[in-house]
């Protein structure tokens, strides 16, 4: 039996220890704030935090996870409002909004590290989290108004 | 972004989008019986565009008189209820994908009835007729629906301020709605909407011809900048995708397709997929059979407990394959049997005036040739459906453009009557056309109807790289006459692609107006000798429409114009407003096109995107070493669109592009803020596409499979966009597409002015060699 954290829940998980983090959230717990978009760790749709980093959830095994503490978009605020999603609000970031959980999971890691980024870094920190819709240019400038500067 | 900019009631969630997409409660709600009650009520006619893919027509209005509902909500128009307490619901009907056309519809309604944005709701509609077309693409949505919407909202507005003037005994003209209240000028008196509800919905529904219409100076909304009514739900994770519907008893299908279109399963063994924990049963799907349309494409599908069992068995299971017709594609071959093509001539389809005397004549006659490979989607949310098949009806749970497309295709699977399919429309993670092609759902349908449990199907990224539908493959060639003062006397433009009406019909083998439409049959110049010639070009592939369509149209016709420009010894701009020509409207009756009387073609509206283009950007202005500047301008979709790309290029010949400004003129802006993000989207997709488009075939088969080999742009490599629209008050159209085809060819442009070096085949990768 594997045991982990997920949003502070202890959850146990008795399957396929080869299952990624992933699934389990989206089709055993009913997390579908995490998304499923290249399954190979490529795009960053699927950004979670585990031990408080930034990890692609679709490549990291159950069996990895276990005693892990994790955190998906549902539980980056208990209010929903953190400074990055009312950022992302005044900024209008998303188009389809499909990648933008993994996209706000990601800059929420960086800020964690590293509060008052560059625009280089938030371009190294953002570069494995694909936007197809292009909603690059807002990302940027709804960090950077969260770390304090305006880029 | 300015101080036009309408916030939400703070702080930013305050307001809360209802979840309209939120899944039929589990199982199954019986498919609701369309009364006369729920259909259009107002006098107005449906306005409704000609699609560009096949759209049915809107209903027509029915009945004159609003129903009675004094104590309960009133529904004066099948987009627009107000509830007893004044909220307004608003019906949005097209697929949301980004564009914020769930947004902006809606805006408009609320607009012309005076409605608080914070007092509306808007919910997504089923796809339904009673709705008009639904088929949202072709940049259509608000060229097909402005006017409607303003009526629908105009149509309340009035009944809302005759209750009041009824209700006070006064004279209507004296009672004005303002911002979800009716006010009596001489008294100062005023009502809310909610103390109005139940008188109004006791009243005839004025005809059209007599609603009062807001002038610009009125506009609440319209031509400003509206937050996303999804954003909320968005930013916590909580905004519902395809995917992230579940029902109760649901299983999870993966699905094993054909390597190759039009192949078929000949034998195979799912023992190893079976044995795989949670694996449930393994189910063979009819093969497709042409024309292949929206069609599932058939092979082996498992269905299991939870998607990662599905996935991976599906990749344990052992098939041999009848790989049909098509397993003798490959890229390299057909780029040499389009160019070829495009080196002989072809079906001339625009003939004016006589290019071969002005070729004759000329002293000298340039020549360029062209390529652009496939491309794909590559939207985030990979294809995902959900079907529930009873014995008396079916519903579906999809990403979907075109919800009505899907009722006779699931009514051929179940053999259910249309009435009895249920079409449930998801936010889509992403579309860019492919979502207009409902084949995931067909699966879903076929699923559940053979394992009598509800279904998702879900496809991986390589699926959907492998088995979508893609942007065509093009070679162009393109020829210029040049007389001796340097005029351009001729211009020939030969072209091959295979069609995206291959998929409806198999023996459509070369472009079709639709297609030649945006971009090549329409050029503008004013040039005595046009010819258009078109080649023939088999489909191997499921070919598709893709945002913009037919994009490398754009890229040859404006690369090639820059090539001529410096030809003549001219700079670009002056060049492309030399062969602009004189303002004039141009016949699109001539080509074969239809001449909208809302929206004519106007060669001074494309001089106008041009001209705040180059100013905007600077052009002229001296820059850094390794940098030029490149121009490029597009009429398509009604809309016009220019684009001046910096580029920096290294000396190791590596670039990027540090500034884009983009003009656009569609007449009216509906939602600013909305509208220029579709540009900012249109120019980091423009640039994947000339950086990293690219899909090729060997054997029938695709040969990329992710982001890895199919790539897109990543933060950082995007460029930083400046959006400009023209203001004016011109019937609206469409934004979504209209930026996307000027990038390519004013980078390409744009690298020139930076190094010399002519690049004509796309993409161009990350070094210029």
């Amino acid at each position: 039996m594997i045991t982990l954290k997920v949003n502070g829940e202890t959850r146990e998980y008795g399957g396929d220890g080869d299952m990624p983090l992933l699934w389990f959230l989206r089709d055993l717990l009913g997390l579908t704030g995490t998304k499923y978009s290249c399954g190979k760790g490529l795009c960053g749709a699927c950004t979670v935090h585990m031990n408080g980093a930034a990890v692609r959830s679709c490549v990291i095994t159950m069996a990895a996870a276990a005693d892990a503490e994790v955190t998906t978009i549902e539980g980056l605020s208990p209010t929903g409002e953190h400074p990055l999603q009312i950022a992302w609000a005044e900024h209008d970031v998303p188009q389809c909004g499909y990648c933008q959980p993994g996209q706000i999971m990601q800059a929420a890691s960086l800020l964690a590290s590293n509060p008052n980024p560059s625009a280089e870094q938030i371009a190294d920190a953002m570069n494995g989290v694909i936007c197809r819709c292009g909603t690059y240019q807002r990302i940027g400038k709804a960090i950077a108004s969260v770390a304090g500067g305006d880029a | 972004m300015s101080a036009y900019r309408i916030q939400p009631p703070a702080p930013p969630f305050a307001r809360k989008a209802v979840a309209a997409s939120t899944p039929t409660a589990p199982g199954f709600e019986p498919v609701r019986a369309v009364s006369r009650r729920d259909f259009l009520k107002a006098g107005s006619v449906l306005v409704v565009g000609v699609s560009l893919f096949g759209c049915s027509p809107g209903e027509p209005p029915a009945g004159t008189a609003a129903e009675s509902a004094p104590s309960g909500p009133w529904t004066p128009d099948v987009y627009v209820t107000v509830e007893a307490d004044g909220l307004v619901r608003i019906i949005s009907h097209r697929c949301e994908m980004g564009q914020g056309v769930k947004t902006s519809l809606p805006s408009v309604v609320a607009d012309e009835m005076e409605a608080d944005w914070s007092r509306v709701l808007v919910e997504q509609a089923t796809g339904d007729k009673k709705y008009g077309d639904q088929s949202t693409g072709g940049s259509l949505s608000i060229i097909s629906f402005y006017q409607r919407m303003r009526e629908a909202g105009a149509s309340v507005r009035a009944m809302l301020e005759q209750a009041a003037a009824q209700q006070w005994g006064v004279p209507v003209a004296d009672c004005r709605a303002a911002n979800h209240r009716v006010v009596h000028g001489p008294s100062g008196r005023s009502a809310d909407f909610a103390e109005l509800v139940a008188a109004a919905s006791v009243l005839a529904v004025p005809p059209v011809d007599r609603l009062r219409l807001k002038t610009p100076d009125e506009f609440r909304y319209i031509g400003k900048e509206l937050q996303s009514v999804d954003l909320p739900d968005i930013v916590r994770g909580e905004a519902k995708y395809g995917a992230d519907i579940v029902l109760p008893g649901m299983k999870y299908a993966a699905i094993a397709r054909p390597p190759v279109v039009l192949g078929k399963v000949r034998s195979f063994n799912a023992d190893k997929a079976m044995a795989v924990p949670g694996v449930e049963q393994v189910v063979e799907l009819p093969a497709v059979e042409p024309p292949v349309m929206f069609k599932a494409l058939g092979g082996v599908a498992v269905i299991a407990d939870n998607s990662w069992a599905a996935l991976k068995a599906r990749d344990l299971l052992e098939i041999e394959w009848d790989e049909g017709p098509n397993a003798d594609y490959e890229s390299e071959a057909f780029r040499q049997q389009l160019l070829e093509t495009v080196r002989q001539p072809g079906e001339a389809v625009r003939d004016e005036g006589d290019f071969d005397a002005a070729a004759a004549a000329a002293a000298q006659v340039l020549e360029a040739e062209y390529y652009a490979p496939h491309l794909n989607h590559m939207m985030m949310e990979p294809p995902a459906a959900v079907a529930s098949v009873t014995e008396d009806s079916c519903e579906i749970w999809a990403p979907t453009q075109d919800p009505q497309s899907l009722i006779p295709m699931a009514a051929a699977v179940t053999g259910l009557p249309e009435d009895r399919i249920r079409v449930n429309m998801t936010l889509c993670g992403g579309a860019f056309g492919r979502k207009g092609k409902g084949d995931y759902a067909d699966e879903a349908v076929h699923l559940s109807k053979a394992v009598g449990a509800p279904v998702k199907v879900q496809w991986s990224r390589e699926d959907e790289v492998r088995h979508g539908y893609y942007h065509t493959v093009s070679a162009q060639h393109l020829a210029a006459a040049l007389d001796e003062e340097g005029r351009v006397t001729g211009w020939r433009h030969r072209l091959a692609y295979p069609t995206i009406f291959s998929i409806f019909d198999p023996a459509a083998n070369s472009p079709q107006t639709l297609e030649l439409g945006l971009g090549a049959l329409t050029l503008p110049y004013a040039v005595d000798s046009i010819r258009l010639e078109k080649g023939a070009a088999p489909a191997k592939v499921r070919i598709g429409w893709l945002r913009s369509v037919a994009i490398f149209q754009s890229f040859g016709i404006n690369v090639f114009t820059d090539e001529i420009a410096h030809a003549r010894g001219m700079d670009p701009l002056d060049n492309l407003l030399d062969l602009l020509g004189p303002d004039r409207t141009i016949d699109l009756a001539s080509f074969g096109m239809e001449n909208k009387e809302n929206h004519p073609f106007q060669t001074g509206r494309l001089r106008g995107v041009i001209e705040l283009a180059a100013e905007k950007a600077g052009w002229g202005r001296s820059v850094p070493a390794g940098h030029g500047l490149g121009i490029a301008a597009q009429y398509s979709f009604d809309t016009y669109a220019a684009s001046v790309v910096e580029v920096a290029v290294a000396d190791d010949g590596s670039w990027h592009v540090p500034r884009v400004v983009m003009t656009v003129d569609c007449g009216q802006v509906v939602n600013l803020d909305r509208a220029v993000a579709q540009q900012e989207g249109a120019a980091v997709m423009g640039l994947g596409f000339a950086r990293y488009g690219r899909i090729t075939a060997r054997d029938g088969r695709i040969e990329q499979g992710n982001f890895n080999n199919a790539r897109v742009v990543r933060h950082g490599e995007h460029p930083q966009a400046e959006v400009h629209f023209v203001q004016n008050h011109l019937p609206p159209s469409g934004i979504g597409e209209p930026g996307v085809p000027p990038f390519a060819p004013a980078l390409i442009n744009a690298i020139f002015a930076a190094t010399g070096k002519r690049l004509r085949e796309l993409p161009i990768g990350n070094r210029i060699g």
